[in-house]
């Protein structure tokens, strides 16, 4: 008996393990967040921001988010979360990575400058990225350079560029206070197309098959006037990884309606929905997502229209919103009473192939209204012409914003990080830095608070200048300037197109005590919408300047072989001309010619006869037959060969 | 000629108060300092204030490939540079300090002249050659070659210019004086200095050995012999007169080791001084291994390829990398490989054989510059008598008027106005190379024929 028990044990624990089995199969499938506590607590979610601009534009900020929490698998293996970046983060020891594409150059003063969207997602054109390491500082650099080459295969792009120390720096406090393990570089040349968006979307667990991600029509979001397709990796004991993509793109939508509608009044903005601008509608959303929103956002400005007329907010004398939202989020009143700006939410789940959700806007009165700007507008420009040197400029221009930001006037001063990086062949004179405030030069110990300069070495390292300044806070103006010498370069070091100029990555202004966060007071924590998390984050706003492109001088690239053999003609004229008279003894000489005048034969005879006398010995004969000889037995053995 | 002398003291005080005239004029709006003809990377002074600026900031002044001077000449020069606020234009005290340098400058060579004068004068009327003695009387090279210095258009632009090369030429000049002075600690001290500042004036210590050990120029060694032979056979009646004739000119022919040995001490003493200094001053910010390294390294290796007067600039940005070393060691070793067949054969000239060393170095340096040119110039003037019939002079003469006349247009065509490119300023440099070519081929024909030619003289 004892002998059986085993046996009729065994198909039970077989079923059982079968049981189990399938359940672990299936869980990825069925797991839409981690409410089953399935999936080790990986999540997944996705929105999309909408938001009318006041130039008659149209922004759409999608976002997804992907957590990984802390796991012994991480990795190894992974549900929702992508490997390859699981893989990223654990090999480099990264703590913190920010990538982004971008084309086109965000306009800060149409588009605002200081709400979170705008500092979050506003970046320099071509490529940026930078990566805070965890790691001792003699290994970071490596480890930049194996994460570069990394990244380029993941994007898809030039990014291994980076790799070279003339291209990446090491601000100290500029971008973000660090000790040491922050490296950041850009590459503004950088041409981004769909090639970088799709390495970009295969991360996502859908794909662009389902989801909000299926919205992404190539033709509509690369005729844009803006695209900035950005991925942000967090890593912490914690919480584990955090991954953030997101892609802001600025479209001009063109419906018929509007069209017709402007004829009449070219004030009117445009009327959209999401059919019209990415082509396609919502239906339906990625299953794997925890949670799956659009929301439209009205602005401050353009509320405070609103509310003068006492109007329904998303159905109004001036527009409706179609179809009516789930729910209105309405960030808090500030302090001086103002309204603040409203959020209206879609939910994607109740949509689905017969049911699809457009959302859009309608507007039937004209409106204007304007964006908020951060204090100070940054510009940079080239000064000076010609090929030899020059001077860049960077300029602030007060938005005269000052009662939003600062309250008296009178005795505050705003405080303003700029951080720019030069590539080693334009050479700044930093002794030459110039801070003028409303066109009057000022002492610089007066002005600057902090100044970090790392200067840039010949074909080694790129220049970087760190500047706190602070301004008065009733300044108009202010232009900080340094002259450089423009490098010559060898003729290998120059690109293909040299004749094009070299770009100067943009700089970043930073204004270290503002930042722009929002509260929205309905706001539920279990809403855990990651977007709305992020809004409400305090962040500092910043601002990136124009790339400056600089013409340098080119040699002829035509021409290497005529200066070697010019050079070295001059070089032997001048050898062989000196070793001549230093030689040459003229007493001898005379001597000899007055000996040979005596007797002198004519040429032809004198050849012949030495030509004769040698051989005549007979040796030179068998010489020159030895050698011919050897010549043709050569030649042979190498044709034959 | 006409007697130079009276009329000295006016037309050098008139060579100053040109300059300082022109200092005032034009205060900064002559733009000479950023001129590549001027300035190089190495003497040029806005790149020593930004090497000041830095190491005001306690950085290494050699951080950032900016500065690559010799770090004794930043607390000297870098408070002038520094912008002033006080109504004076920036670097005007900078630019009277090399006023003053210049005069100097001039002043030693107008001595250096006149020991030479006195050798020569000595030498040939031991060799009872008195027709030439009272050819040459009336040209005092001294001063020919003092006013030719200060005259030299290429001497004032290089000091008004703003670079440090007058006091690079200041101390080689030293060095020259000082050794025809046989003032060893003197000439150890210029030799010491030159040598750290710009590194080419190493190759002057065969003249310098051969000044302190022979005296100053005089001719061949073999006349003398000749000489004291003939006289002791030919002339017993006169035989007293040239034997105290022959001690004292004895010493002037003899090596004597005494002033080189001590040359020499002199020499460690002040570059283990200097070298201290520049510790001292570098302390805690890269040492002396950096200086090496971003100062001598820097003139070796060719880093900056930005046009000047020179041809190494176009040649090394165009070479294959793959040559690059190659070819560096080729134009190095250029120079070096005529250092010794020269003194071989000018040994008895040394003072001529380092007015040659200074052209040969100023034609194939890393980064030329005008001043170069000046100093050599100047120096020229000092053998007036000897190279009197020298060919080419007057070709030579307007080839120099010409090159820097065209060389700022093609560098304004190709830099400016885009118009034209490089090859049109590298020919400039090209023909400013075989200029100075033919004058220094020219120059030593012409000083080996007049040797030829005394040589004649004492023989018939």
């Amino acid at each position: 008996m004892a002998s059986l028990r085993p046996l009729s044990r065994g198909p039970f624990l077989l079923l059982l393990i079968f049981f189990v089995f399938s359940l672990s199969l299936l869980r990825p499938i069925q797991g839409n967040g981690g409410s089953d506590g399935g999936g080790g607590g990986e999540e997944f979610s996705e929105e999309l921001l909408l938001k009318p601009l006041p130039d008659r534009k149209v922004l759409a900020h999608f976002h997804f988010r992907s957590a990984a929490p802390p796991s012994a698998a991480n990795g190894r293996h992974h549900h929702l979360f992508p490997k390859a970046i699981a893989q990223l983060v654990q090999k480099f020891q990264i703590r913190e990575l920010e990538l982004s594409f971008t084309q086109g150059r965000w306009n800060y003063e149409r588009w605002g400058g200081s709400d979170p969207i705008s500092t979050r997602n506003a970046k320099p054109p071509g490529v940026e990225l930078w990566a805070l390491f965890d790691l001792p500082t003699e290994e970071i650099d490596p480890t930049w350079k194996n994460l570069t080459h990394a990244l380029s295969g993941l994007f898809c792009a030039s990014i291994n560029f980076l790799e070279s120390p003339t291209a990446y720096s090491s601000p100290y406090w500029g971008f973000l206070s660090n000790n040491g393990n922050l490296r950041y570089g850009a590459l503004p040349r950088e041409a981004v197309c769909t090639e970088n968006l799709t390495p970009w979307l295969k991360i996502l667990p859908c794909r662009d098959k389902a989801g909000i991600a299926s919205l992404l029509y190539r033709p509509s979001i690369y005729k844009g006037y803006y695209h900035s397709q950005r991925l942000r990796l967090l890593s912490s004991e914690s919480k584990g990884i955090i991954l953030e993509q997101t892609l802001t793109v600025v479209l001009q939508p063109n419906s018929y309606t509007s069209s017709l509608l402007s004829s009449s009044d070219a004030q009117l903005q445009p009327s959209w929905s999401l059919s019209q601008l990415f082509k396609k509608e919502m239906t339906g959303k990625c299953v794997l997502a925890k949670s799956s929103k659009i929301f439209l956002e009205l602005e401050r400005g353009l509320l405070e229209k609103i509310v003068e007329i006492r109007d329904d907010s998303w159905s109004n004398s001036f527009f409706d919103l179609f179809p009516s939202p789930d729910r209105e989020i309405k960030e808090l009143e500030n302090s001086n009473g103002q309204v603040g700006s409203s959020l209206y939410e879609y939910k994607v789940d109740n949509s689905n192939e017969n049911k699809p959700l457009d959302v859009g806007i309608t507007w039937k009165l004209p409106l204007v209204w304007s964006s908020v700007h951060a204090p100070f507008q940054a510009s940079r420009f080239l000064m000076g012409s010609g090929n030899e040197r020059g001077s860049i400029a960077i300029s602030l221009q007060s938005t005269q914003t000052h009662d939003q930001y600062f309250g008296d006037l009178n005795d505050c001063t705003v405080p303003v990080i700029v951080l720019q990086v030069v590539p080693w062949y334009v050479k700044v004179y930093y002794h030459t830095l110039q801070i003028s405030i409303d066109g009057k030069p000022q002492t610089l110990s007066d002005v600057i608070e902090k100044i970090q300069v790392t200067p840039s070495e010949d074909k080694l390292l790129p220049g970087t200048l760190e500047i706190m300044l602070r301004f008065p806070c009733s300044m108009l103006s202010a232009t900080l300037s340094l002259d450089f010498d423009k490098g010559f370069l060898h003729i290998d070091e120059y690109p293909p197109d040299a004749n094009q100029g070299f770009d100067i990555p943009s700089a970043l202004v930073t204004f270290p005590n503002i930042y722009s966060s929002r509260s929205y007071p309905d706001y539920d924590v279990s809403d855990d919408s990651s977007l709305l998390h992020n809004l409400q984050e305090k962040y500092l706003v910043r601002s990136y300047t124009e790339v400056l492109l600089v013409p340098l001088t080119t040699p002829d690239f035509s021409m290497p072989y005529n200066v070697i053999t010019f050079t070295c003609t001059v070089l032997a004229l001048y050898f062989g001309s000196l070793l001549n008279v230093l030689r040459r003894r003229i007493g001898e000489e005379e001597r000899l010619l007055a000996k040979k005048d005596s007797a002198r034969p004519g040429l032809v005879p004198l050849l012949f006869s030495r030509l004769s006398s040698k051989l005549k010995g007979r040796k030179l004969l068998l010489k020159v037959v030895f050698v011919a000889l050897v010549a043709v037995v050569w030649h042979y053995f190498l044709n034959s060969s | 000629m006409a007697e130079i002398r009276p009329y000295w003291a006016l037309a050098a005080a008139a060579a100053l108060g040109f300059r300082v005239l022109l200092l005032i004029l034009f205060p900064g709006d002559l733009h000479l300092g950023s001129r590549p003809e001027v300035a190089t990377p190495l003497t040029s002074l806005r790149r020593l204030s930004e090497g000041y600026w830095l190491k005001q900031s306690s950085m290494s002044p050699y951080a950032g490939s900016m500065y690559h001077g010799s770090p004794l000449l930043l607390p000297i020069l870098g408070p002038l540079t520094a912008e002033r606020t006080d109504g004076q234009p920036a670097h005007f005290y900078c630019s009277l300090l090399f006023v003053v340098v210049d005069f100097v400058t001039a002043m030693l060579i107008r001595a250096t002249g006149q020991k030479l004068l006195l050798s020569r004068r000595q030498s040939l009327e031991y060799l009872n050659l008195p027709k030439l003695v009272k050819n040459s009387a009336n040209i005092n090279a001294g001063d020919l070659a003092s006013l030719i210095y200060l005259w030299n258009p290429l001497t004032i632009v290089t000091c008004l210019g703003l670079c440090s090369s007058p006091i690079d030429n200041l101390m080689v000049v030293l060095t020259i004086y000082a050794a025809c002075s046989r003032l060893a600690p003197l000439a150890a001290f210029g030799y010491v200095l030159a040598t750290h500042l710009s590194l080419y004036p190493a190759i002057l210590i065969l003249p310098v050995i051969l000044l302190l050990g022979y005296g100053p120029d005089a001719p061949p060694a073999k006349l003398f012999l000749h000489k004291s032979s003939n006289s002791d056979g030919k002339d017993p009646s006169n035989n007293d007169e040239s034997r105290s004739a022959v001690t004292t000119h004895k010493p002037v022919r003899c090596f004597s080791r005494r002033p080189v040995v001590h040359f020499m001490i002199w020499v460690s003493i002040w570059s283990c001084y200097v070298l201290f200094l520049c510790s001292i001053y570098l302390k805690g910010l890269g040492g002396l291994q950096e200086m090496f390294k971003k100062t001598y390294g820097f003139i070796l290796t060719v880093g900056d390829l930005s046009p000047n007067i020179g041809v190494l600039w176009y040649f090394f940005a165009e070479v294959f990398e793959f040559f690059r070393n190659f070819f560096l060691i080729v134009f190095h070793v250029n120079i070096l490989f005529m250092i010794l067949p020269l003194a071989i054969r000018l040994k008895h000239r040394p003072c001529f054989l380092a007015f040659v060393y200074t052209a040969i170095s100023a034609m194939l340096k890393s980064y030329p510059s005008v001043g170069d040119s000046a100093l050599y110039l100047g120096l020229l003037g000092l053998f007036a008598n000897e190279l009197a019939d020298m060919q080419f002079s007057f070709f030579l003469f307007f080839g120099y008027i010409g090159v820097s006349l065209l060389s700022p247009v093609m560098h304004n065509l190709w830099i400016w106005r885009g118009t034209g490119n490089a090859n049109f300023y590298f020919a400039t440099g090209l023909v400013y190379s075989c200029l100075q070519t033919v004058l220094i081929v020219e120059s030593v024909s012409t000083m080996l024929k007049h040797d030829r030619m005394l040589r004649k003289h004492v023989i018939a």
